[in-house]
């Protein structure tokens, strides 16, 4: 169980705010997101939530303990992946999960059945050193480090970054194994398509929380109808879009431009008719539903 | 205890899987000994001298055979005028020239006296002096064997006895003084270094999330710099016991124990340099310019400090290395016992307990 209330972070003499009064709450056995971009300010939460930054501002418990007061109680029960890897690249990876094992006063063979899965995915290169692994196994490996010692609480500050798709698939499904084990996770990533795999997620930008929900509450509560468009000329026909005095937000979204218009009662034959005028060929248009991403876009521009 | 027995293993297993710092840790001291050893001495060896012998007498002959029997000198003779005397000095190719005029012997039986004449190249004032010395002090032994068959009234023989280097080798010196050079170094920066490499590369943070004592992960980061320091005295002492024939004269159990305390120094500087700093570099470089010049000025090896100005003298107090030179000093050659070092032991003491005093008071157990 993870509790925040108003914490606050600045850094330097200018007292940049890197956490701006932020408060949340997470049950125990939550699979929680923290989605939001580079310098978001999602890694001074997990270092003010793992004890090793002091919050500058509000208060903060884990399992029931404080964050400034009880850090040892805390350091004992939680897991913890900076977004760094952080392991040691001269040691093999039996030597790491060993020497961490150790370290948290337990061994290998006490909690090898909640390492089991990962585990055995690395364990053909159990003699290599760390440093050589790919991104992927690193990140494997580093999962199984913090998982060595049972914690009750997990943070994992963005675990799937420089990690290939199918690892990174495989990475959010031993997530939710250790959700069914009624660990409480706290996980960070800048990548919007992961936010669904989550319980909840907060969207958090420029140190602000903007919205904390369950993914789907979070995509449902996107007010306007939402269409994706494509045409042979995607550079004219965003040009378009972003000067058209009916247009309220449009921004590329892949192969699409994704747009809203001002007048929410536009029908698609509507805006295929109004694109025609602006001399565009080969337009596909059609109504399609918001992701993650495109709330977050809507929450920032509001 | 187990964790902290892990820790020191993965301690060691950094340095001796990094081939680098495994030639820095040991090829260094290997390095510096040899190299003050046989090349950087101040010893002066086969110095080139022409004799130019314008008698070819008794007299003359004695004396060139007894210049030439000394290792000082390389002796070449010669004929040459004045002139061709100064293009060689010029050039180089002699460092000293020796001047016998002619009839010599002759002089000497009839006149009671006769002269030689000594040329040095002083460009390098040092080698001059200690040359000019060197014929000054050979013309004196064979002048005095001479007189043994006379009659002098009165003579006045100062009897010169080299305490602890009969023989003024240069490694007494320099043996001492590279150990603690060597130690100062190996400790102070390695033990730096690797602390703050742990906050560089982030596998601090991670410690700091376990239960395990951010005390002890510094702790134990000096274990293993201790014992591989203790590997370098030995081989240092070994080098110089049969490397260089220096014995050690006083008990080596003592110079152990004083190496082992100066260690713990040196490895408690290395402990604060890594709670002060965040970077590799930067701790890389406060140890060597903190750590590596002033042994080098302020240890005495290179420099007598009893030379310099009052307040360098006062600064060289605070140079552990400086008491440990003393130490090993007065242990290897002088052969004295703890009664004679007891006053430097005491300042290292203080030392290492105002190190690891401020250290721990300084110590963070969050990132910033």
């Amino acid at each position: 169980m993870i509790t925040l209330q108003n914490i606050s972070k600045w850094y330097g003499k200018e007292k940049t705010l890197a956490v701006d009064s932020v408060s949340l709450s997470i049950p125990k056995g939550e699979l929680f997101g923290l989605i939001g971009p580079d310098g978001a300010g999602k890694t001074s939460i997990f270092r003010m939530l793992t004890t090793v930054l002091l919050p500058d501002g509000g208060s903060a418990t884990v399992n029931g303990f404080d964050v400034v007061k009880d850090y040892h109680q805390i350091r004992n029960c939680v897991g913890y992946m900076p977004g760094k890897f952080s392991l040691y690249p001269d040691l093999s990876i039996e030597e790491n999960l060993n020497f961490f094992a150790t370290i948290f006063n337990t061994t290998v063979e006490e909690n090898y059945d909640l390492i089991k899965d990962i585990y055995i995915q690395i364990e053909p290169f159990k003699k290599r050193r760390a440093g050589q692994l790919s991104g992927g196994m690193k990140q494997k490996l580093a999962l199984c480090c913090a998982l060595i010692h049972k914690p009750t609480v997990l943070f994992l500050d963005e675990p799937t970054t420089g990690v290939d798709p199918v690892s990174r698939k495989e990475f959010w499904e031993m997530l939710k194994r250790l959700k069914a084990q009624g660990i409480t996770i706290l996980v960070s990533t800048p990548y919007m398509d992961e936010a669904t795999l989550c319980d909840r997620i907060a969207l958090i930008q420029n140190g602000k929380i903007l919205s904390v929900e369950t993914p789907d509450k979070i995509r449902a509560a996107y007010p306007d109808p939402l269409f994706a468009i494509k045409s042979d000329n995607m550079s004219d026909l965003l040009k378009i879009l972003r000067s058209h005095p009916l247009v309220k937000n449009s921004y590329a979204f892949g192969e699409f431009a994704h747009a809203t218009f001002k007048n929410e009662f536009l029908q698609e034959k509507d805006l295929g008719e109004l694109l025609r005028h602006e001399n565009l060929t080969a337009v596909e248009l059609k109504r399609t539903e918001a992701t993650i991403e495109d709330c977050f876009i809507q929450l920032l521009s509001a | 205890m187990k964790q902290f027995i892990t820790f020191v293993k993965k301690e060691f297993a950094h340095v001796l899987r990094d081939k680098k710092t495994l030639f820095i840790l040991f090829g260094m001291p290997v390095m510096q000994i040899l190299i003050f050893g046989f090349a950087l001495t101040n010893e002066i060896k086969n110095s080139q001298l022409v004799i130019i012998d314008n008698s070819h007498d008794v007299a003359t002959q004695q004396i060139i055979t007894r210049i030439e029997a000394s290792r000082y000198f390389e002796t070449e003779k010669t004929m040459m005028d004045a002139h061709e005397m100064e293009s060689a000095f010029q050039e180089g190719n002699i460092k000293m020239a020796l001047v016998f005029p002619a009839n010599f012997n002759e002089t000497l039986l009839h006149e009671n006296k006769a002269q030689i004449q000594v040329i040095a190249d002083a460009t390098d004032p040092n080698t001059a002096n200690m040359l000019s010395n060197y014929v000054s002090s050979i013309i004196g032994d064979y002048q005095q064997d001479l007189n043994k068959t006379m009659e002098v009234p009165y003579r006045i023989i100062p009897e010169i006895r080299m305490l602890y280097n009969p023989q003024l080798k240069g490694a007494p010196n320099f043996v001492p003084g590279v150990m603690a050079l060597v130690l100062m170094l190996v400790c102070v920066m390695m033990t730096a270094i690797s602390i703050v490499k742990e906050k560089e590369t982030g596998t601090m943070e991670v410690l700091l999330v376990s239960p395990f004592k951010p005390v002890l992960v510094i702790l134990s980061k000096a274990v293993p710099y201790l014992f591989l320091s203790l590997v370098n005295v030995i081989s240092i002492l070994l080098l110089s016991v049969f490397a260089l024939d220096l014995p050690i004269n006083g008990s080596l159990l003592l110079l152990f124990a004083e190496s082992t305390l100066f260690i713990v120094v040196c490895l408690a500087l290395g402990i604060f340099i890594s709670i002060k700093t965040d970077s590799q570099q930067v701790a890389m470089l406060i140890s060597l310019m903190g750590m590596l010049l002033p042994t080098m000025l302020f240890s005495g090896f290179m420099f007598p400090i009893e030379n310099m100005p009052m307040p360098l003298q006062v600064i060289s107090n605070l140079v552990p290395s400086k008491w440990y030179y003393i130490i090993v000093k007065s242990i290897m050659i002088k052969g004295l016992g703890f009664s004679a070092i007891w006053k430097e032991t005491l300042v290292l003491v203080a030392m290492t307990l105002f190190l690891f005093g401020i250290s721990i008071k300084n110590f963070k157990i969050r990132l910033a």
